[in-house]
């Protein structure tokens, strides 16, 4: 096995298997990404036919793109708040004390995640509809806020795992009340978990589409707006322009929060 | 007259099921060094605990300077904790722990800095106020802890195993300093450990806690050479018991005594002994010679065995090995027994 005893260097095989996954990921990324830039209204022909950049300029005059984009900004940030808030006063619950059926708790707050979006969509669907609650902007937010809380909540959890528990006792024995403790002890630990839970919530709000079309009335969100472009095949390539915008509003939250949490978990690691 | 730093009236705490502290009565002076020695589950961290307002008692009632503390919540109290693990805050600087009582009390930042630096002092770690926890060592992080809680002047500072991450020289090392330091600003300090050399090195008393009540409060040399009960007598250093019949033949008296096995003279069979002497024959089993002394095994002709201890003044291993299976004359002062009940 010479492969093996080169310690640090990856073997020819691996090395191809990493290239050909990574390739397989994105290079359906790169067609959307090259086809925003095409002449050719309806068709992906390749070669390009030609090079244009005003599908830009045409998606930018399109009211009813920029109201989806509106509306899938403010769902996603509305149930990134909530969720950060729900997620952590979950985690603290399951982290501090030690009630009846903590652990079914615990259980049942990460199910939504593992649930098909569809059964959420429906169970949610029928729930507000048994309330004649009407479907509005505020349904998508509740809708969407079901899977965030998790991403918050594990994320939070996992961090006041790592954390020692002595040192909300040693605050409060040096003098500090709840509050305080909470501000100076707690948040900072758990800050860059919070900071990267709510990234991580965001991006799943944004690009949420199953759980979106049971609870939502009239209104489009952004990925919402491309499914249905694509029964008209007009105008193509003005999706594909807002797909790219898509991906590189979705890339940003993403990179930092994996950032994030692998500096966090490196210093901290450190300390041990 | 002065009040108690600490006084428990019938203090009891309750798991559950179980009584992990057991209506504990016990007073504690201004300006002592008081240790609460014990195994694991014995109680004396829970009372510790309940000192700090960690815990609260399930009944009976705590006094700090005789004003009653039982329900308060440990911010409103004024007393200082060094944890086991000294959980530092690993975000801030060694500096930033150190000031975070005096932070949260609002005192400026010139008096915090010029009381950092105080505290750093005391406990040899001047020029670390910007390092961060992690870049400690174990016993650096214990000074920092110790730090950290003296700079608000406690009234009482409690002590939570605080040695038991560190190595055997360090930690002889920290007693000698704990002690200094504590002569050096006077407050009381209360220290829980189970390690019975740590409480006999550095307490003014001891109270020996054992499933949730105290066997015995008492000065170190009270408790190791007056233990009151078996438990503290087993506890405390290694000691014989002996009790029924034997302890009937030896003394007259059927009650249960320990000796220690340091107070035994080993002789021979012709040496008389007197009459402020115990004395009793036995046949010795086995010697275990240990450099510094050697430990011998008796079996007693009446029953029971005995463990003698010897230091090897003018014995060498040789000497020693060949007392093996020779019948000897075992011998005490009257006075070196202690009765420890039933």
């Amino acid at each position: 096995m010479p492969s093996k005893s080169q310690g640090d260097k990856a073997s020819f095989g691996l090395t191809l298997g990493a290239i050909g996954t990574l390739l397989f990921l994105h290079v359906p990324l790169m067609i959307i990404f090259l086809y925003s830039f095409t002449t050719d209204e309806a068709t992906y022909t390749f070669p390009l036919p030609g090079f244009t950049t005003k599908w830009f300029g045409e998606a930018l005059k399109r009211t009813d793109l920029w109201d989806a984009l509106t509306l899938s900004l403010k769902v996603a940030t509305l149930s990134t708040i909530a969720a950060l808030i729900l997620g952590t006063l979950a985690a603290a619950a399951v982290y501090r004390s030690d009630f009846f059926g903590r652990d079914a708790v615990s259980f049942l707050l990460v199910l939504p995640i593992a649930l098909p979006g569809i059964v959420t969509g429906i169970a949610l669907r029928s729930a507000i509809g048994s309330l004649s609650i009407p479907f509005t902007f505020w349904t998508i937010v509740i809708g969407h806020a079901t899977f965030c809380v998790v991403v918050v909540y594990n994320n939070v959890l996992a961090r006041f795992r790592r954390m020692s528990g002595s040192q909300i006792e040693a605050s409060m024995d040096l003098g500090a009340n709840s509050f305080q403790t909470f501000r100076h002890v707690v948040l900072p630990n758990i800050g860059t978990a919070l900071l990267a839970g709510g990234m991580l919530a965001f991006a799943l709000s944004f690009d949420e589409v199953i759980v979106t079309t049971f609870t939502a009335g009239q209104q489009s969100t952004l990925p919402i707006w491309i499914f249905s472009q694509l029964v008209r095949p007009r105008d193509r390539p003005v999706t594909n322009v807002v797909a790219t915008i898509v991906i590189l509003i979705t890339f940003l939250p993403i990179f930092f929060a994996q950032k994030i949490s692998a500096e966090s978990s490196e210093s901290e690691g450190g300390s041990k | 007259m002065t009040k108690p730093a600490i006084r428990f009236e019938k203090v009891s705490r309750h798991f559950g099921d179980v009584i992990a502290v057991d209506a504990v009565d016990l007073e504690i002076q201004d300006g002592e060094f008081f240790s609460m020695l014990g195994p694991s589950g014995s109680g004396k961290t829970t009372c510790l605990r309940m000192i700090a307002g960690f815990d609260r008692p399930t009944s009976g009632r705590i006094f700090l300077f005789g004003q009653e503390v039982s329900n308060l919540p440990p911010f409103e109290r004024d007393v200082n904790t060094v944890f086991q693990d000294y959980a530092l805050f690993p975000h801030m600087t060694v500096g930033d722990n150190i000031a975070y009582g005096l932070m949260i009390k609002r005192v400026p930042k010139d008096e915090r800095k010029k009381r950092v630096d105080e505290m750093l002092d005391l406990v040899q770690l001047a020029g670390f106020a910007a390092r961060k926890p992690s870049q400690l060592s174990g016993g650096q992080r214990q000074r920092v802890a110790l730090a950290r809680a003296l700079i608000n002047h406690p009234k009482v500072l409690l002590l939570d195993e605080p040695l038991g991450a560190l190595d055997l020289k360090l930690r002889q090392q920290m007693q000698v300093e704990l002690k200094s330091i504590q002569k050096r600003i006077g407050i009381t300090f209360i220290f829980v450990t189970h390690d019975q050399e740590e409480a006999l090195t550095m307490s003014d008393r001891i109270a020996v806690f054992n499933q949730g009540r105290i066997e015995q409060v008492g000065t170190p040399s009270e408790v190791y050479e007056k233990p009151a009960t078996p438990f503290v007598a087993g506890f405390v250093g290694t000691s014989n018991l002996i009790s029924g019949d034997v302890a009937k033949r030896i003394t007259g008296s059927e009650k249960t005594f320990s000796i220690r096995p340091e107070k035994i003279y080993l002789g021979s069979l012709s040496d008389a002994p007197s009459e402020k002497m115990y004395s009793a024959t036995g046949t010795v089993r086995d010697v275990i010679y240990l450099g510094l002394y050697t430990r011998y095994l008796v079996n007693l002709d009446d029953g029971g065995e005995l463990v003698v201890i010897e230091q090897n003044l003018k014995t060498t291993s040789m000497d020693v090995l060949k007392t093996r299976d020779q019948k000897v004359c075992l011998s005490w002062d009257k006075e070196h027994i202690s009765r420890v009940g039933g």
